[in-house]
């Protein structure tokens, strides 16, 4: 709870879980930190939430795979309760003939899968894991300045240009061609196969507004494959949904001298002439601090937060021009049983699985979105959490969660009850292709769209990353030039969340990256 | 007639040209192999209806490296390039954006769209000269193997290093920006005028494979900034007498340095023995010899046509069958009876003598490119259009005209399909149809049309696909990367085997400075004195 | 039908009158209006100011009109200077940086009332002015072809002013803002300009310039009243040290190469920067800048001689330390005046340097290194330009 009359070292604005990894490991440096929420529940895009009547759901982020186990540990998030319900699930890539495509770790089957795209997919694997183990040596550290970079900076570029040297000619000269280009190209370099094709490409697009033909897509795909870095052969389901990584996270927190106040919005962050002093929250308590570190998006931080009228008009327009509009829609049913895909037993219900049939099937759904419209056959990664973890719903119940792509934040005739309603029933027709009979099953149904991501976790066009994942705004462009080493232009005033680097899901390091710079900077931050 | 020579050129197009003209002046006895009968490539003039030049693949002149028109002396060989000035996009309400050359009178036509767009523009153009400012002095160096430790990588990697750190924390980041964001992105940050937007975009789109909003399109952009006329970056001119006359007068400099041109010799094969090439096997079943054979023919012809599998290094195959070369657009050469005239536009405005544009906003442009994807020529085309006559009275019989219209998007297959005649009338039908919207008396001024798709120029000229830069445009095959990494520097991977087209650095557009570059390091290889000039300093 | 801009050359308010006037036919382009660069002989124009009256045309100059609640705060984000601080009927000439501190532009606003605010600039600047006005509620509207502007500059202006009948513009101080009734509407005349004289610019409807004109000119016929260009203007704002944008300093966001951009500082201006109000435009970067030490020093010289020492090049014995960018004869001062930008350490008053100057006489040039010395401004800067009540003559 917040005691207004001390002043802290810290606060963290916005309990997410860069948040509260930031939090945590300033706290651990020995500081007084306190992390305000707006909503009842920490954890931020990592949340669990009733959407019907006794039937929960992760109703963001509804897969764990890129969690940094170092901050993991760190952290004690086990100690803490996190339970993991499923763990290195498969991907399977629905057919709408019932002949899906199963793809685990560097195994597939099904699908008419052929021997040389088996083999084929070995070695890409192996190549792409390669160049994530490259990539991974400089997530967990700011990104280096390339100019007026000092002694770190330079140590994380010639670490980088080392990896680059030691991956051999070859893959160094692959790796700058492929991070540059398409998945799209990519798939047809090495596959025939067009769910394998479709599967990949929807991981190096999701939560983005690029379709499989957009260059930076393998970009995408190499931030995906960060997980397996991290340990996860797949995706896992967490027990009692994504909320329970908040959860652990803040009793982490907590157990290291945080103190946390949730429903404690904040209105504004102050600012003296020159240096960020605290926060004032909506109910009018002003909270002072010798920093402030802001987890929250760096949109709604400048925007909302500091308002673009106390920072300088260069980073104003930086913050204006900064690309983050969600295009993914998050669909959740509440289901009276478990529904029938074709092709799939209850255990393989129970994977990861995904509606992306072929790249162009995908590149037609993004097409729509580059006009404001939505998706008339959208994309889908979908996930029945009940099969591992029946706590989420009545007994014999079901829950099934659904990210949606392409939704743009924008659409053009505006996102009402009845656009809504008009979408929802299109996904769902969509996936009845898949399970015919879901319709009858269907108890309950809540359609997320951008919009209401934003209204709901504070994040502004309701993009998960806080900001497009593309080359443009990645590293020292996160979130863009000039604040890309979590510092901004307003002394005391960090930032933590995903819009930094590396970026998003839930990941932790932009958290721990910032805590790191902070403590770091000791008495100059 | 001998059948050996020191240097054996395939392909004389422009960058054949200049690469034979530059090892002929070294002292070498050089032959340039052109598969048609007359030379060029894509660089001509041609007479495809009476008393009518068509330059009908390349049209316009701004890239060819003023350090080559002067040393190879093209001027005193008959090349005279004009600068034209003015552009239009017409606007689908009857309006227009001028794009006039006055700099001042252009504000106050940007003005009268946005006058917030006015004050950006200054902005805008000092952002752009920044990045051209940037690339200019690489166009005649040979790029850096940033994987090799040799001596001469590490110099020239400091030297580029060097000239982007010169641009600052910020200002590299932004460059890094430049070259990997869309154009319609990058144009979105400093206009608020869709018509304005438009009409800049054009040129991150032209010969690309991408749409307006696809990453990668910035540096497209910045392709057709950073030539010059009489060094007005930027600016662009007609070769009088069509391209065709940049081919004649780099093909009358390297005769006069004693090379010789063969036409009507395809060549069916480059010959290796023992790793290292020999010569060239013609169509015609003659061979000819050379320890030097430098192929102007793009990446992928050269690798996968006229090599042999069994003589490469199985990486090369890999890279040559993986380079991005795609069709993406087409052309219509068109002989008028008169000048056309434009609704809502002066006949006599200035404008008239640069470009015309018939679209007027960004989605318009990307709906285009969703067409190509989808496998089918633009319904609503970006199209490109210039009237040469105006300026160049060589052209055309008096009071007569010809038009050349660049039409972005047009596939090189069809629905998967090759290109049926009904196709092809369908395309340019579209294109016809789409001017006609604005220029009423058009489509009764037509005497005769060329119309080639990707396909036309493929087979004609030999450009895989049609590809008029020999390769995408994208960072991933520029510089160091160009045609693919590891063989940037025009060697090829086989010992006397040389690359010089435009898919190698700095790529397509009639620049000449592959040509240049290569000619340089076969020189180097031979260690004969080098002839090639070094480029011209910016400041 | 759309109306169609097939206008190549723009005329300002006072045209039919400035061509009347324009006895040698010399004209160039002022953002694409036709401006007298001279009407009869640059030297009477200069003199005219300077010991009667000038009346230069200043329609063309970019003005911006800022209304709105915010309208106070975000011009004192916008700006260097405290506009808090400037009172209502004042105006005040400024420069605005960008976040690096670098200038961008300079010139006057004019306080015209409760949040109500004028922006005079030579340069078109509305993309920097919305992008700033992001988080201000204020309206922003260029007005430059709402408004018809003359400066009337010259030791008798204030006289042909009271012979116009505008009772009391005597008591008007410099810097300050006074309304006139006239033919059923209002000028505007605020006691400013760019010669370093006594002088005034008027402000006034279109529609009425002509009238004023004319009004102006009979008025002034005992006090010796001319046209002025751009020309004898020139020498006017040398003689006086005023800078021009483009001349003596790139605009920052104009600048192509890295380094070619000022600061305030550098600039000499140093005086328009106000730390004691919050965030502004280059704020941080100008404290360090003040902390750490300017690159660059933008003095005034007095050059030995009398040859201009136009794009000289300044030594500091034998080092180059700068280059020259206006610099002219003054013949009121009777000095040979340069502008230059050098290193900072060689800025001090009474720094000697040496220009190296070239001049041709019938196809001969000729070089000389000059002797030069550091001084503190403008070689003329007479009593009257500051004098309240205004000086009779």
């Amino acid at each position: 709870m917040i005691n207004v009359d001390k002043k802290y070292d810290v606060i963290v604005v916005g309990g997410g879980h860069n948040g509260l990894v930031c939090a945590t490991y300033l706290a651990k440096d020995g500081r007084s930190v306190l992390v305000v929420e707006a909503n009842d529940c920490l954890g931020g895009a990592s949340a669990t939430s009733e959407f019907a009547d006794q039937f929960s759901v992760s109703s963001c982020a509804h897969w764990l795979f890129q969690l940094n186990p170092d901050i993991a540990s760190a952290m004690g998030l086990n100690n803490q309760g996190m339970q993991l319900a499923a763990r290195d699930l498969s991907t399977i890539a629905l057919a709408e003939d019932g002949n899906h495509l199963t793809i685990n770790g560097n195994n597939l089957e099904g699908g008419d899968i052929s021997e040389e795209d088996r083999q084929a997919f070995v070695a890409f694997n192996k190549k792409i894991l390669k160049f994530c183990q490259l990539l991974a040596g400089a997530f967990n550290r700011r990104a280096p300045k390339l100019v007026e970079g000092n002694l770190t900076d330079r140590l994380t570029l010639a670490k980088l240009g080392l990896g680059m040297k030691m991956l051999g000619k070859e893959d160094m000269s692959d790796l700058m061609r492929l991070a540059l280009i398409n998945i799209y190209d990519v798939m047809e370099e090495n596959f025939d196969n067009e769910l394998l094709k479709g599967a990949i490409s929807l991981d190096s697009l999701l939560g983005s507004h690029m379709g499989p033909r957009s260059p930076n897509t393998v970009y995408g795909y190499l931030y995906r494959r960060m997980g397996d870095i991290f340990g996860f052969k797949g995706p896992a389901v967490v027990k009692g949904g994504m909320g329970a990584v908040g959860q652990a996270m803040a009793d982490a927190a907590r157990a290291k001298g945080v103190d946390i106040e949730v429903g404690a919005a904040v209105s504004k962050i102050n600012i003296d002439v020159d240096r960020a002093t605290g926060v004032t929250l909506a109910d009018g308590r002003v909270v002072n601090a010798g920093l402030v570190v802001s987890n929250a998006d760096p949109k709604t931080t400048f925007n909302k937060l500091v308002g673009l009228s106390n920072i300088e008009t260069g980073v104003a327009r930086r913050v204006k021009t900064l690309r983050m509009k969600g295009d993914a829609a998050k669909l959740h049913i509440a289901l009276d049983s478990l529904p029938a895909f074709k092709g799939l037993t209850e255990q393989q219900m129970g994977q990861r699985l995904v509606i992306a049939p072929s790249m162009n099937y995908i590149e037609a759904a993004f097409n729509a979105s580059k006009y404001g419209e939505y998706s008339q056959a959208p994309a889908m990664d979908i996930s029945i959490p009940t099969i591992h973890d029946p706590s989420l719903a009545p007994d014999g119940k079901h829950v099934m969660s659904v990210i949606v792509q392409y939704a743009p934040y924008e659409l053009k005739e505006g996102w009402s009850d009845k656009s809504k309603e008009a979408f929802k029933n299109l996904v769902l027709d969509r996936i009845a292709d898949f399970a015919p009979g879901l319709r009858d099953s269907i108890i309950a149904s809540e359609l997320l769209t951008p919009v209401d991501l934003e209204e709901r976790f504070h994040i502004h066009g309701g993009h998960w990353h806080h900001g497009e994942i593309s080359l443009d705004q990645i590293l020292m462009m996160r979130p863009f030039p000039g604040a890309s080493q979590y510092g901004t232009s307003v002394d005391g005033l960090y930032l933590c969340g995903a819009g930094n680097h590396p970026g998003g899901g839930v990941m932790g390091l932009a958290g721990h990256n910032a805590a790191k710079e902070i403590i770091k900077r000791g008495q100059s931050a | 007639m001998t059948n050996k020579y020191d240097a054996i050129i395939i392909g004389a197009g422009h960058n054949g040209l200049t690469n034979g003209a530059y090892l002929a002046k070294a002292g070498l006895n050089v032959l340039v192999l052109e598969k048609n009968s007359y030379i060029g490539g894509a660089t001509v003039s041609r007479e495809l209806y009476t008393d009518w030049k068509y330059s009908n693949c390349s049209y316009v002149c701004s890239l060819l490296r003023p350090e080559i028109i002067r040393d190879l002396e093209l001027p005193r060989h008959g090349l005279q390039v004009v600068p034209y000035g003015g552009g239009v996009t017409f606007k689908e309400n009857g309006d227009y954006f001028g794009n006039h050359a006055d700099h001042e009178r252009l504000l106050r036509e940007v003005a009268r769209h946005s006058k917030r767009d006015a004050s950006a523009y200054e902005r805008y153009e000092a952002d752009v000269m920044k990045q051209t400012r940037l690339i200019r002095p690489f166009l005649m160096r040979t790029p850096p193997d940033p994987t090799s430790l040799k001596p001469r990588d590490l110099k020239e990697l400091a030297v580029l290093a060097k000239s982007f750190g010169s641009m600052g924390e910020e200002g590299l980041a932004d460059t890094i920006r430049f070259w990997t964001m869309s154009i319609g992105d990058f144009l979105d940050e400093y206009f608020e005028s869709d018509v304005i937007k438009s009409h800049l975009a054009g040129s991150g789109i032209i010969g690309t494979a991408l749409g307006v909003y696809s990453p990668g399109t910035a540096y497209v952009l910045l392709h057709h900034y950073m030539g010059d006329v009489d060094g007005s970056v930027g600016a662009w001119g007609f070769a009088r007498g069509g391209m065709g006359s940049v081919a004649a007068a780099l093909s009358a400099s390297f005769q006069s340095f004693g090379g010789t041109i063969q036409c009507d010799a395809e060549v069916d094969q480059i010959i290796i023995k023992n790793g290292k090439a020999k010569g060239v096997a013609l169509a015609n079943g003659n061979e000819l010899y050379a320890d030097i054979v430098v192929s102007n023919l793009d990446p992928k012809r050269t690798f996968l046509k006229i090599m042999d599998e069994g003589d490469l290094p199985s990486d090369v195959v890999t890279k040559a069958k993986n380079f991005k070369i795609r069709g993406s657009s087409g052309k219509l050469n068109i002989a008028l009876d008169g000048l056309p005239t434009f609704t809502g536009l002066p006949k006599d405005s200035p404008l008239c003598l640069g470009e015309k544009h018939f679209i007027d906003s960004l989605p318009r442009m990307e709906r285009a490119y969703d067409d190509w994807k989808a496998g089918t020529w633009s319904k609503d085309p970006y199209v490109d259009m210039l009237i040469p006559t105006q300026i160049d009275p060589t052209m055309a019989p008096p009071g007569k005209h010809m038009m050349s219209v660049f039409v972005q998007y047009a596939p090189p297959k069809v629905n998967g399909e090759d290109w049926t005649a009904e196709d092809k009338a369908g395309f340019e039908k579209t294109v016809i149809d789409q001017i006609s919207n604005y220029s009423p008396d058009f489509k009764d001024l037509i005497l005769h049309c060329e119309t080639r798709t990707p396909k036309d120029i493929e087979d004609e000229v030999g450009l895989t696909e049609g590809n008029i830069f020999m390769g995408e445009l994208t960072f991933d095959q520029l510089l160091f990367n160009r045609p693919f990494p590891g063989y940037a520097q025009y060697r090829g991977p086989v010992k006397g085997m040389y690359m010089c087209s435009s898919g190698s650095h700095p790529g397509g557009g009639v620049m000449a400075a592959p040509g240049a570059n290569a000619a340089r390091e076969i020189l180097m290889d031979l260690k004969l004195n080098n002839t090639v000039p070094g480029g011209y300093d910016d400041d | 039908m759309i109306p169609h801009d097939e206008t190549m050359i723009l005329e300002t308010p006072f045209y039919s009158r400035c061509l009347a006037a324009c006895e040698i036919n010399l004209w160039e382009d002022w953002k694409g209006y036709r401006s007298a660069a001279a009407y009869t002989s640059v030297e009477q124009e200069y003199f005219a100011v300077r010991s009667n009256t000038g009346v230069f045309d200043i329609s063309p100059m970019i003005k911006y009109r800022f209304t709105g609640p915010d309208a106070e705060a975000y011009l004192n984000r916008l700006v260097t200077r405290d506009i808090s601080k400037l009172g209502i009927d004042r105006v005040a000439y400024t420069v605005w940086c960008d976040d690096n501190g670098q200038v961008m532009d300079d010139g006057t606003i004019f306080h015209l009332g409760e949040n109500d605010y004028r922006l005079c600039a030579y340069a078109r600047c509305l993309d920097w002015l919305m992008w700033s006005a992001e988080g201000f509620d204020v309206t922003i509207v260029d007005e430059t072809a709402e408004i018809a502007a003359l400066a009337v500059q010259g030791p008798t202006s204030c006289s042909v002013f009271k012979n116009m009948g505008f009772t009391g513009i005597e008591n008007l101080k410099p810097f300050g803002i006074n309304r006139y009734p006239f033919e059923g509407s209002e000028v505007m005349i605020s006691r400013t300009g760019f010669t370093g004289d006594l002088g005034y610019e008027i402000w006034v409807d279109p529609a009425l310039a002509e009238t004023f004109w004319d009004r102006l000119f009979e008025a002034g016929k005992l006090w010796g009243i001319r046209a002025i260009g751009s020309a004898a203007l020139d020498m006017l704002r040398t003689e006086t040290g005023f800078l021009q944008a483009g001349v003596d300093f790139i605009p920052a966001e104009e600048a192509i190469r890295t380094g070619r951009s000022r600061s305030p500082f550098e600039l000499g201006l140093g005086w328009l920067v106000s730390f004691d109000k919050p965030v502004f435009n280059g704020r941080k970067a100008l404290l360090k800048e003040k902390k750490e030490g300017s690159r660059y020093a933008f003095v005034y010289l007095d050059v030995e001689g009398n040859k201009p020492a136009e794009h000289a090049f300044i030594y500091a014995g034998s080092k180059e330390v700068g280059t020259v960018t206006t610099a002219a004869w003054c013949p009121t001062a009777k000095t040979n005046v340069a502008f230059a930008q050098v290193d900072a350490q060689y800025g001090k008053v009474g720094q000697e340097l040496v220009a190296e100057i070239y001049y041709e006489r019938e196809l001969k040039w000729t070089r000389v290194m000059a002797k030069c010395t550091v001084i503190e401004g403008a070689v003329f800067n007479p009593p009257r330009k500051r004098q309240t009540p205004a000086p009779d003559f």
